[in-house]
């Protein structure tokens, strides 16, 4: 491995100070994606700043009843969390999907939303990569690509997304809260990961030096509701190759609420609030479903290796929707 | 650590690892692994994949388990580390003796981790079902495919360990 510094702060002020002042200083959260790309040679940290002595470990009921996770809450503490499978069960089966045991008492919070695509190319540091090395070029493309992305992709960059909590993350509407050089902020879900575009280098709207302190989950109940389908070539263990959160509330048998965003098929988590607009007032039903999932997909693009992702998810979607209405972890 | 470039240099950390206290310099790019095994001669953890896929390096790190080979061990001051050479005491772990006896294994490679890994699932007490238990053991590879009779192990262990508190 590259040879590296390495801090542990206390304070949640000290490790933004280093990170801003400390040229190629990088934050370490718990290791899984960031320890792995460093030993490829792929991240080439100067110091990490490990944040895991900051106070930011706790979940907390809010006033208003939402809840709000610290970063760096082990995705198993998240998944196992009483009132996360209580009011947020669907958060909890979308974490429980994704990686092993292990890793997810390893992973936190906020390096769930950082963690790296992992498009083969960009792990290869022999072959050219935009998201890697800007302006080199997109081997996927050309590529064996049967896990890239067909939806909002751009000539630059067809890497997926890999994280299975984010798309639940999504279809949640968290909030993700960030400390920087220039105070807190709060970014919407949607907002916090982006189309690769002209700059693919950039997985998310957080800015230089800025760290994730904690996702906020709105006070919705749609635990009654929900599904959380992934499809993958191994039952277990590994990544989606398309993934659907789905999350409904119906009154006197109608749609009145829909949510519904898609894993592994884009740069992003990718929710479609025009699907979930055409799901409101509608009869739960299998042609609804699937003129909903038909819509979802009007702009997909697929490449020599994935064009079979678009009916797969185009069916996922329906299942997903199906298994929401009794809510079946696997429908 | 109030040096303005923070240079690459060891550090001294505190591991307990099997009940023995370590007072250890640790360079920081050394992985929980490499010290165990490089360093404190505890080669009963093994170097599988080295990328966190094959589970062959689990412990249990203050009692969960952890792929070691994706931990810098610099980021566990303080911590209490099981590996497989602290499983045991006099007598064999009755989970190990459920390998044993339902033949867990072939080549052997990868048991360390699947015992670590299997200590961890029933102390998480999630596990209940036969598919709970291979869904909840999958961070853990055998390629020589001892999956059934690792199911068995486990499965007789849960029935004679008494549940921690």
């Amino acid at each position: 491995m590259n040879r590296f510094g390495y801090t542990r702060p206390e304070t949640v002020a000290t490790a933004l100070e280093q990170v801003r002042e400390i040229p190629g200083a990088q934050f370490l959260g718990g290791g899984t994606n960031l320890v792995d790309l460093i030993k490829e040679n792929i991240a080439r940290p100067n110091v990490l700043v490990d944040v895991g002595r900051l106070p930011l470990d706790q979940v907390v009921r809010l006033p208003g009843g939402g809840l709000r996770i610290g970063a760096r809450v082990s995705n198993a503490a998240v998944a196992y969390h009483p009132e996360v499978g209580r009011d947020y069960p669907l958060l909890a089966k979308a974490i429980l999907a994704g990686a092993s045991p292990q890793l997810r008492n390893m992973a936190t919070t906020g390096g769930n939303l950082l963690q790296r695509t992992r498009c083969y190319y960009f792990y290869d540091p022999a072959v050219p990569c935009n998201k890697r090395v800007p302006g080199t070029g997109c081997p996927a493309k050309e590529g064996f690509n049967r896990i890239h992305a067909i939806l909002g992709t751009s000539e630059h960059c067809i890497a997926v997304h890999p994280s299975d909590m984010c798309v639940a993350l999504a279809a949640l509407k968290a909030t993700v809260h960030v400390e920087g050089p220039d105070g807190p902020r709060s970014i919407p879900f949607a907002e916090f990961h982006r189309l690769p575009g002209d700059t693919p280098e950039q997985d998310s709207s957080l800015r230089p030096a800025e760290l994730i302190t904690a996702v906020e989950l709105p006070a919705e109940d749609f635990s009654a509701h929900h599904a959380y389908l992934k499809v993958r070539d191994r039952d277990s263990y590994a990544f989606a190759l398309v993934s659907v959160a789905a999350a409904l509330k119906l009154t006197a048998g109608r749609i009145t609420q829909a949510r519904l965003a898609l894993g592994g098929v884009a740069h992003k988590p990718w929710r479609d609030e025009t699907a979930e607009a055409l799901l409101l007032g509608q009869l739960p039903t299998d042609a609804v479903f699937k003129f909903v999932a038909a819509h979802v997909l009007l702009t997909a693009q697929g490449f020599q290796n994935n064009h079979f992702k678009i009916e797969l998810a185009r069916r996922a979607i329906v299942r997903a929707l199906r298994g929401a209405l009794t809510s079946e972890a696997q429908p | 650590m109030n040096s303005p470039s923070f240079p690459a240099i060891a550090i001294d950390l505190q591991l307990t690892i099997n009940g023995v206290v370590h007072q250890l310099t640790v360079e920081p790019w050394t992985t929980l692994l490499d010290l165990l095994r490089d360093r404190l001669a505890l080669t009963g953890t093994k170097k599988g994949c080295d990328q966190g896929q094959c589970g062959a390096c689990t412990v249990l790190v203050d009692g969960h388990r952890m792929n070691s080979c994706l931990i810098l061990a610099v980021s566990k001051d303080g911590a209490e580390i099981t590996t497989i050479e602290g499983v045991g005491g006099e007598s064999l772990h009755p989970l190990q003796r459920a390998f044993v006896e339902c033949d867990a294994l072939q080549c052997g490679y990868c048991t360390p981790g699947q015992i670590c890994s299997a200590l961890g699932l029933m102390k998480e007490g999630h596990a209940r079902t036969d598919d709970e238990i291979r869904e909840l053991m999958s961070g853990n590879l055998c390629r020589c495919g001892a999956y059934p009779n690792i199911l068995t192990a486990i499965k007789q262990a849960m029935a004679t360990v008494e549940k921690p508190a």
